[in-house]
């Protein structure tokens, strides 16, 4: 029982870390313009399938095709930004998912026509397959390159925005969009930006999921319920909050499979229900 | 006053003629009877898009004219289906009554919800109506001992309507009977629309920081609407299970929910035609291309909805609005023998 | 004289280290005509929006007449016959004039709960918002789409929503903000010609109109009361001067 707990928390942690890296860039834009990005999971699709292509058509080491995801899902998120989100950062939050959920549709059915419906097989490199045994816990290499890959990258982040300059302007946006206007802020220019990194994070996240949890044409709808628990229970604009909420969905979402199969995803969306009724704005969000 | 149009010669006379019944609408109307005779053999397809209707115009009531965004309204439609099935499972296949229990329990539902939706905005509004429809749909899958869970629930066995009208093979009772539920609810929601509720509702939409300011009671008219909207969606619901027999997960579906808001958009929200004529449309586009994968059927759904929003924002009746009111229109109109060119 | 209208007593407000609010007392009796001035920054939009309770004070009491309204929302003080107007146009886009203005006269009545009737069978209510529009020159344009209004014609029906709450005391904030100074004129004429049971206070920075319309005036500076008079008062007083012409409390 301890042993399979351990198990869990584990699995959960790595679990939560994936979530994490799908969710933050959208935790930061929302807190930063208020544009309610329903595609936020295309782009982690899009980078999930930018790594299987390379691998499986070209035959490219799945490391090299990490960057190659970042970038393709940041790329296309600055065509999207500038055609098409840029023109309703001011409209109601209804014509905002309504686009959005449009682009969710398009993708969802190009993905099927270019990739057919069935899941995408991944080839894991032989040194992040296999596992450890800790004790009888179970400890996948994979699991472990992917929590440890997620740490380097919060660090990064929080560096970013702590500690230069383009972090000040990034936090000064999200905490009063206005003021940071007044004081000459190119907030237009910080959430370009912000945007595309997020959405190259996502996909990241995409390519780092294909083994977890699969890949197929759902994804992009799938996973923006998670995507939008972690944002929504963690508070808008707060990394801290969508690491923390990412780890704890993560963790309750493996241990409510594991031990409660039968109402497991109904405890998630209760606990999430219960927590946005108590707190509106997420645990650590301030607005 | 010599410059107010023509048309309008005083406050009364103009709020009477927006209640007024348009020669379009009536015709609109009597054309709905017209399946029974030109496509008889597609008389299931037809209730099925008369309660598609139904259920729109129920997310018309609180999106299109309270301005509620809600991702969940699948959440009732299915609560009100279930309710139907379950009744009629246990022994009481009355399908009136069955329609009326499963509507007074979707609106029960809809009310306990509506003191959580008329507290938030934003954000956790759509977080919570979202929320909301999956915590149902897993609830409604956990608990397979009373809905049947992913199977379908089973057994659902109506009696004759009135003890006199089978529902048959092909579909006569039930596109009548969804046909009678429809109209009845669209008179109750025209009137509400009419009303000085429904003229709050849009106060609400258009600007509730205003609203505060004139001492209205927002939060009030909200619930309200929100539980008129939620019982007749689980009407809608009922009369899907009272006319197939049978519930499925489906009806609870994020996908429905969804569906339904592409319908109410495509045909124009805060309009009460708005959601009829998208369902129509979207349902008969379905039914011709029900051949083709599901999954490439949301390609042109999604290059409408954005071409929607950013080019037509009040849905195609807007569109359609906006092309009468045009002056050029209206000048080719006067051209036109009076009975051609219909009231309004 | 009678009890005041409405009265503040101590009245603080803060953000954070800032404060916007300021031990506020004032008085306002039956029927007459404020004008409430000061540099920009004083706190006059503040003060309007903590007497009608869009912010909760920090310390202080809101009289209507002999009722403390401290604890009421902004709802229930509107319902209470404490009414404003917004600085920047705050109305009701897709409805008409007729409609905005019924709107407001049915949610007073209590009418608005009603679903089943026609709003065509409150013809008190029509006729009512009916004779506000063509008291404030609207009739004409009262079927038209409110965006589709002229911006001054905008304005005065911001003030004809808020005289169809029936208010004893209306609060306009700034009611001809970006109208042509022609019409400004007009529209404070309409103003100050509504009925004596109304006590009318406003917020307006150009002095021509303060001095020609207002039978008192408050100045208010840094969050502070400075002070308070008849319009031959302040336009003597040295302080006035100071705070308008020296610039010192700019900001």
């Amino acid at each position: 029982m301890i042993v399979s707990m351990f198990g869990v928390l584990f699995d959960g942690l790595a679990y939560g870390m994936l979530l994490f890296l799908l969710s933050v860039g959208l935790s930061v834009t929302l807190g930063m313009m208020n544009f309610v990005n329903l595609a936020h999971c295309t782009f982690g699709m899009i980078g999930g399938y930018v790594t299987v292509t390379l691998m499986n058509s070209m035959g490219w080491p799945f490391l090299a095709t990490l960057p190659a995801a970042f970038l393709v899902a940041a790329a296309a998120s600055v065509v999207f930004e500038r055609t098409m989100f840029r023109r309703l950062y001011r409209s109601t939050d209804l014509d905002q998912c309504l686009l959005t959920i449009g682009l969710v549709f398009v993708s969802v059915a190009s993905a099927a026509w270019l990739y057919g419906t069935i899941q995408q097989p991944v080839n894991l490199p032989s040194y992040l397959r296999g596992s450890y045994n800790v004790m009888g816990v179970t400890i996948g290499v994979y699991r472990l390159f992917l929590i440890g890959m997620s740490i380097v990258i919060t660090v990064a982040l929080v560096g970013a925005l702590e500690y230069t300059r383009f972090g000040a302007q990034v936090r000064a946006a999200v905490d009063n969009q206005r003021m940071a206007r007044g004081l000459g802020i190119n907030v237009d220019g910080a959430f370009a930006v912000t945007f595309a990194l997020g959405s190259g994070l996502a996909g990241l996240g995409g390519a780092l999921a294909i083994d977890i949890v699969g890949l197929d044409p759902s994804f992009a709808l799938a996973y923006l319920v998670y995507v939008l628990i972690v944002v929504s229970v963690g508070g808008l604009g707060s990394i801290a909050g969508s690491l923390v909420a990412a780890i704890v969905l993560g963790i309750s979402d493996m241990a409510g499979k594991y031990y409660f199969p039968e109402i497991g995803s109904f405890l998630i969306y209760l606990v999430m229900l219960s927590l946005l009724m108590w707190r509106p704005v997420g645990l650590f969000g301030k607005r | 006053m010599a410059s107010v149009a023509p048309a309008i010669s005083g406050p009364h006379q103009y709020l009477q003629a927006q209640t007024r019944w348009s020669r379009v609408e009536i015709a609109f109307w009597l054309a709905t009877l017209l399946p029974f005779v030109v496509a008889p053999n597609y008389l299931v397809l037809a209730s099925q898009v008369a309660i598609t209707a139904l259920f729109a115009l129920s997310l018309d009531l609180i999106l299109g004219y309270a301005g509620i965004v809600s991702l969940g309204h699948a959440a009732f439609f299915g609560f009100g289906a279930y309710t139907a099935g379950i009744i009629s499972k246990y022994g009481w296949g009355e399908p009136l009554s069955g329609l009326l229990i499963s509507g007074i329990a979707a609106g029960l539902l809809g009310y306990l919800m509506s003191f959580v939706i008329a507290r938030f905005r934003h954000l956790a509004l759509i977080m919570i109506t979202l929320g909301f429809g999956f915590l149902l749909l897993e609830a409604a899958n956990s608990a397979s001992w009373l809905t049947g869970g992913a199977d379908g629930l089973q057994g659902v066995r109506m009696w004759p309507l009135l003890g006199i009208f089978k529902f048959d093979l092909w579909g006569v009772t039930s596109y009548w009977y969804s046909l009678i539920v429809l109209f009845l609810l669209f008179l109750v929601s025209r009137r509400l629309i009419h009303s000085p509720f429904g003229l709050s509702l849009r106060g609400i939409r258009e600007n509730i920081v205003r609203m505060r300011a004139i001492g209205a009671e927002s939060r009030a008219h909200l619930q309200k609407v929100y539980t008129i909207s939620a019982a007749m969606a689980g009407i809608a619901g009922a009369v899907l299970t009272q006319t197939t027999e049978t519930v499925s997960l489906g009806v609870l579906d994020f996908q429905r929910s969804a569906d339904l808001l592409v319908m109410l958009i495509l045909g124009g929200a805060g309009r009460l035609y708005g959601g009829i004529v998208g369902a129509i449309l979207y349902m008969v586009a379905r039914d011709q291309f029900s051949g083709i994968n599901p999954q490439y059927w949301y390609f042109p759904i999604g290059v409408l909805l954005i071409a929607v929003v950013l080019f037509l924002p009040n849905g195609i009746l807007g569109g359609l609005a906006k092309i009468t009111a045009s002056e050029r229109l209206q000048k080719w109109m006067r051209t036109l023998p009076p009975w051609l060119r219909g009231a309004s | 004289m009678t009890t005041p209208v409405l009265s503040t007593r101590g009245l603080q407000k803060s953000f954070g280290s800032l404060v916007v609010a300021s031990d506020i007392a004032i008085a306002l009796p039956q029927g007459v005509r404020y004008a409430l001035i000061g540099p920009n920054g004083a706190g006059k939009t503040t003060l309007i929006n903590l007497m009608t309770g869009m912010l909760r004070a920090d310390a202080g009491q809101i009289l209507l007449g002999d009722d403390d309204i401290t604890a009421l929302g902004p709802e229930a003080r509107v319902r209470r016959g404490l009414v404003r107007t917004f600085q920047i146009n705050s109305l009701f886009p897709d409805l008409n004039a007729l409609e905005a203005v019924t709107l407001a006269i049915c949610e007073r009545e209590g009418v608005s709960r009603t679903w089943w009737r026609p709003l065509s069978a409150y013809s008190g209510a029509v006729d009512e918002a009916y004779g506000i529009l063509k008291s404030l020159m609207l009739a004409e344009v009262c079927y038209r789409h409110t965006r589709e209004l002229a911006y001054g014609q905008q304005r005065l029906l911001e003030i004809a929503i808020a005289l169809a709450t029936r208010p004893k005391v209306l609060l306009l904030d700034e009611p001809a903000a970006g109208v042509p100074r022609e019409e400004s004129a007009e529209l404070f004429a309409a103003v100050t010609n509504l009925s004596r049971d109304i006590t009318v206070l406003f917020i307006e920075h150009d002095m021509d109109f303060v001095f020609r319309f207002a039978s008192r005036i408050i100045v208010m500076v840094g969050g502070r009361i400075l002070l308070e008079g008849t319009p031959e008062q302040i336009s003597a007083d040295p302080r006035v001067r100071e705070v308008y012409l020296g610039g010192a409390h700019h900001g």
